[in-house]
């Protein structure tokens, strides 16, 4: 293992993270939720309690990009994936976070902090898999 | 109120992913690359969100309602089971092949990226599925 020096980001990471505890803290504190991304969607194509809510979270996440775009440019966003791999993707990621029941937001950022072991076993599982398949497809298949 | 809550933290939110790098499937994939050029930005995205949201959570754990009067819905399954580990490594697999998860997906969908559409496309149509095999079993 070698480090990416060039690549790291500390200071707009830790700021993001902030900002990302910060809502996932208002979600719980205000609403009573968990701002699990994969979750709200679920509950969204199932109709759900709750959709009001639920939707309106949905809506400031995918309407962020057009407010930030309203003050600065947006930071770089790299997609190097052809369409059999991000339909691949896709699919397993809705079919894993649903039987999962929870993704990076859900388990990972309010489950940890809710000191959960069901999203500590679910976080380490998806991350391990995660690297585990960036290693084969990188190093191993050299895709 | 509750409403306007829900949206202005959904903005934060994205604002937050943005900003930390996790919008940028690249970026993610260096991350998951341990064996490569490793960059290790997103361990402190999750460091900071759990520092920030820790504190919450804990008096959240602690009340019947929100500060808005809404019932705390805190999940209260607490054993591990093959559903949970399984759809975990599913998920995993998905997110080392593109570097993409739902939220980082939702918050660059209207980025105009075709490749966001199809990946969104695809997990909804993954969602669904899982849906209706639910709905099979009972």
């Amino acid at each position: 293992m070698s480090i990416d020096w060039y690549n790291f980001t500390p200071w707009s990471a830790l700021a993001g993270g902030a900002l990302i505890g910060l809502a996932a803290s208002l979600f719980v504190v205000m609403n009573g939720r968990v701002a699990g991304i994969s979750g709200l969607i679920g509950s969204l194509l199932e109709r759900g309690e709750g959709w009001g809510e639920k939707g309106l979270f949905l809506l400031g996440v995918l309407l962020a990009p057009l407010l930030w775009q309203l003050f600065c440019r947006l930071p770089e966003i790299q997609i190097d994936s052809g369409w059999l791999a991000l339909t691949v993707a896709g699919l397993l990621v809705g079919v894993g976070t649903r039987y999962g029941a929870g993704c990076t937001s859900g388990h990972g950022v309010c489950g940890l902090s809710r000191l959960s072991p069901r999203s500590l076993a679910a976080t380490l599982s998806f991350m391990a898999a995660g690297f585990v398949t960036v290693f084969v497809l990188r190093h191993l298949l050299g895709a | 109120m509750r409403k306007l809550m829900a949206f202005l933290a959904g903005v934060i939110f994205g604002i937050g992913l943005l900003t930390a790098g996790m919008a940028n499937p690249a970026k993610v994939l260096g991350f998951l690359d341990l064996a490569g050029a490793w960059d290790p930005s997103l361990v402190l995205v999750m460091a900071a969100a759990i520092g920030v949201a820790f504190l919450p959570f804990s008096w959240a754990r602690a009340q019947r309602s929100s500060l808005l009067g809404a019932p705390m819905q805190l999940p209260g399954k607490r054993e591990l089971d093959r559903r949970l580990i399984g759809g975990s490594l599913l998920f995993g697999i998905g997110w080392g092949i593109a570097g993409i998860c739902p939220g980082p997906a939702v918050a660059i969908l209207l980025t105009g990226r075709w490749q966001v559409l199809l990946f969104v496309a695809a997990m909804l149509v993954g969602m669904v599925v899982f849906a209706a095999l639910e709905r099979r079993r009972g």
